[in-house]
């Protein structure tokens, strides 16, 4: 049976409450008759022979480029670059798609005697991955045949031997990249697209660039011109990166791109129910759903988050093109939509969204206030094309705890940036001229970040400035079951139930609003009508 | 700091005293349920305690065949299950066959040196057949058997499809037209090392003579190049025959034939063929002996499985022992009328 497409439910008297994500935990909400719930589409079938596809992918490239074998010449120098722990989410079963792709690559590598051979790590201003989370990327095999030797790095944006100016666009930004992959005969990016946004010429941009050049893209203006991030022809930030993109191409830097997309098979078997539509869950969902929630309430925070992440998503790869740059990417994007669109008929008074433990920044991590803030109004929010899902002036309901908690090792500069910068403002603007500055340059940030295992010291305004189209649609922000403390440091209302966050909304949008819930994850991509 | 703490316990501890007092004795102990109240809360449980309810917006999908040939016996071939039906095969099905069927096995050479998986392909009088065949079966096949079972009939309630497939590692195939999803099921657990008991006339004999034999097992056993074991059961009719409603106790026979293996090019119905005529063989032999059963069926001459195509009360009669009727002579040699002293 092929897989249903994504489901937009009207609410009625008979619909059984409605799922609703709260960090690790779960609730299930009674959702106003007359709401509407988006669900994602059902996982597609993943590729039979991934193998085989990937080395088809190699072999028949999109676009103007020749097959990977013709590009490999004895004596060249070879950098493979690859997407760093934020994807895919959550962490995918073994064997990454990572390994799969790059085993392939180093196949023909190998094949074509080529000795020069390094594999770059693409975080940009992410934290460095541990051994273990590197050896699940890219398997024992490549890791061990590496590492050891040094030829396994993670790009470092703040070592200036190692980066290379390559130019400034006609809009005068300046394209500073790891200087292994700019000279390199070949560079081969392996990247898994686990949204639309992601892929493209943002892989390298980005991916290998320094702060001097992310923060001409990453910045309140540019995020607010991003609608949405999903969107690459109405995004600002893809707009920047392509331009970069372009000029790192005409500079010389020859780029294999491959992509790959997966399915929304998100959950392993335990935890299937929440991939589900509820009126649809069986005794064993509803047995998993009960034993879940009541263990769940019983255990301390920090083993809730332990069992969470430690759960590996059964992702399956549903395609793999590579190729020049733009032509892989417009295939990819079409699969990724294929399997995450969802038709929405116009937009809603009230977005509701529960939250759950995970965003790309956390992975093995905490989810703390700011990274919350990010996941709903930098990430969920922007699961749309065309139009936001909620209206210009509307409200936004998140359900997450929402604790005033912190890694320290991995999110030093979020403590300060909580306790100093969003105590005096939430306007990005003010932030970006005043305080921006001093947590990019701040010398312990980079020494944290440089050799430990740290986000920049600018990092947490990022996450802010990616909140910034969503802080200027909405009218209100509302977390449910939030630590009203945390949750006033965001600017945001706290509420203590869904019913106390309904009445708050109808202060802002009137007293019979439209209402919608986005039922995710799995992730799905609003195409709003 | 000490004294709102004991304020509060001695708070506690009195509001714990006047509840108690106000609720009398009964309330005063542990709270139980009584089956009525139970029974009340399970019956005003609601989701997700209760089966959800379906959303009037919502097209109720057409119920999903899980039934007949669309049964799933995955779960029945698990390593659990399959534990539990090994123990009851061995300690229950055995012993009872032992006691009721009596059966006298003869062809277990045969089966000594053959590789599983193989098919086992019987004639069919009786519901005793399966778990006499499985009772009867080596030790090296008896653990890993499925039993190929008519879907509309086994697979046509819940509870007969899970009580068979565990009793029995049943799987459904429909025996009234051809289907592509059994036949599947079959060759794919013949190919995972299952062997499979199938009874090739489709169901069970009407008179206790035998059914044209259906192409099924020659047909799997083409597709997937493993053997056939032909297999006479004899008496099983006489226990419980079809439409009877008591057992009786007797003797029968389990005759295992020569494993049978498709020849190079030979079509399915050829092969079906040679089984039927292996059974007939093996059923002569059960009447004769093994040397006399050889030579009619090098001349041809073995009688078919179907008996004679006469009247009905003829093929009765034709399956009816013949009673001896040598007369009884006396001891002044009179036959009859017998007389005294």
């Amino acid at each position: 049976m092929s897989p249903r497409p994504g489901f937009v439910l009207d609410v009625d008297s008979s619909t059984p409450p409605t799922l609703f994500w709260h960090g690790e935990r779960f609730s299930l909400e009674k959702l106003p008759e007359g709401s509407r719930v988006i669900y994602a589409p059902e996982p597609m079938d993943p590729l039979a022979d991934p193998q085989a596809a990937i080395r088809h992918a190699l072999t028949h490239p999109e676009g103007d480029q020749e097959p990977l074998p013709a590009l490999l010449v004895p004596g060249m120098r070879l950098t493979i670059a690859f997407d760093d722990i934020s994807l895919p989410l959550p962490p995918m079963e073994r064997p990454d798609i990572r390994q799969l792709v790059i085993e392939q690559v180093l196949d023909f590598a190998a094949e074509a005697g080529v000795d020069d051979v390094e594999l770059i790590v693409a975080l940009a201003l992410h934290r460095r991955m541990t051994e273990p989370e590197l050896r699940h990327a890219v398997g024992d095999r490549v890791y061990d045949a590496f590492a050891p030797n040094g030829l396994l790095t993670q790009h470092d944006a703040e070592d200036p031997d190692n980066l290379v100016h390559l130019g400034v666009t006609d809009h005068g930004e300046d394209v500073e990249i790891n200087r292994r992959a700019a000279e390199s005969d070949l560079l081969v990016y392996v990247n898994i697209n686990l949204v639309a946004m992601d892929g493209g010429h943002k892989s390298v941009a980005t991916g290998l660039a320094s702060y001097k050049s992310l923060r001409h893209h990453h910045n309140p203006a540019t995020m607010r011109k991003s609608k949405s991030f999903m969107d690459q022809h109405k995004s600002e930030l893809h707009t920047a990166n392509w331009r970069m993109g372009r000029l790192i191409r005409d500079a010389g830097v020859k780029v294999f791109q491959i992509e790959t997309t997966l399915n929304t098979d998100t959950f392993p078997d335990a935890f299937k129910f929440l991939q589900k539509r509820e009126w649809e869950w069986k005794a064993r969902d509803r047995l998993a759903f009960l034993g879940a929630s009541k263990a769940l309430d019983r255990v301390p925070a920090r083993y809730a988050r332990q069992l969470f992440h430690s759960v590996k998503a059964p992702h399956r790869m549903t395609s793999v093109q590579a190729g020049e740059v733009e032509a892989v990417h417009a295939v990819t994007t079409a699969s990724v939509w294929q399997q995450q669109g969802v038709v929405v008929e116009g937009q809603t008074d009230i977005l509701t969204m529960g939250l759950p433990y995970i965003s790309p920044y956390n992975v093995n991590s905490i989810l703390n206030p700011i990274l919350v803030a990010c996941l709903g109004l930098g990430y969920f929010f922007n699961l749309y094309r065309n139009k936001p899902l909620v209206r210009e002036g509307g409200v936004l309901i998140m359900t997450h705890p929402t604790p005033w908690e912190f890694n320290p090792v991995h999110h030093p500069s979020y403590i300060d940036f909580f306790e100093q910068v969003l105590s005096q403002t939430t306007d990005a603007n003010i932030m970006s001229e005043q305080y921006e500055h001093g947590f990019a340059t701040d010398p312990w940030y980079i020494h944290l970040y440089r050799t430990g295992h740290a986000y920049h010291g600018v990092h947490p305004f990022y996450m802010w400035y990616w909140c910034a189209h969503a802080l200027e649609h909405l009218g209100a922000v509302i977390i449910v079951g939030g630590d009203p403390k945390a949750v006033h440091r965001l600017g945001f209302r706290a509420a203590s139930t869904m019913a106390d966050a309904l009445e708050m909304a109808r202060d802002v949008v009137g007293p019979s609003p439209t209402l919608t819930h986005l039922h995710a994850p799995p992730i799905l991509m609003a195409d709003v009508q | 700091m000490s004294a709102p703490r004991e304020s509060s316990r001695t708070l506690r501890s009195r509001r714990a005293v006047r509840t108690d007092a106000a609720l009398g004795d009964d309330a005063a102990a542990p709270r139980r349920l009584r089956p009525s109240a139970l029974a009340s809360r399970v019956a005003r449980s609601t989701f997700p305690l209760a089966a959800p309810t379906w959303p009037g917006s919502v097209p109720r999908p057409a119920p999903e065949p899980e039934l007949g040939v669309h049964y799933d016996t995955a779960w029945s071939r698990k390593y659990p299950v399959r534990l539990a039906r090994a123990m009851v095969l061995d300690n229950v099905t055995r012993p009872l066959a032992r006691v009721v069927a009596q059966p006298q096995l003869r062809g277990e050479e045969y089966l000594a040196d053959l590789e599983a998986p193989v098919i086992f392909a019987a004639n069919h009088a009786s519901h005793i057949d399966t778990p006499l065949l499985l009772a009867c079966l080596p030790l090296a096949f008896r653990h890993r058997t499925v039993v190929a079972a008519a879907a509309d009939y086994f697979f046509d309630r819940r509870w007969k499809a899970d009580t068979f497939s565990f009793l029995l590692g049943a799987i459904p195939i429909e025996r009234t037209k051809v289907n592509r999803r059994s036949a599947d099921l079959a060759a794919e657990l013949l190919a995972d090392d299952w062997n499979l008991v199938i009874f090739p006339e489709g169901g069970r004999s009407p008179d206790g003579w035998a059914q044209q034999f259906r192409g099924g097992a020659a047909y799997l056993a083409s597709r997937t190049g493993r053997p056939v074991v032909p297999v006479h059961l004899d008496g099983t009719r006489h226990i419980l025959p079809k439409g009877g409603g008591t057992v009786k106790r007797t003797r029968t026979n389990v005759t295992f034939g020569t494993p049978l293996w498709p020849a190079e090019g030979e079509d399915a119905r050829r092969f079906g063929e040679r089984i039927e005529a292996a059974v007939a063989t093996l059923a002569n032999e059960s009447t004769t002996d093994w040397w006399t059963a050889r030579k009619l069926a090098a001349r041809g001459e073995t009688p078919p499985l179907q008996g004679p195509d006469v009247a009905p009360w003829r093929r009765a009669w034709a399956l009816t022992p013949a009673p001896d009727r040598t007369p009884a002579i006396d001891a002044e040699g009179n036959d009859w009328p017998r007389t005294a002293g």
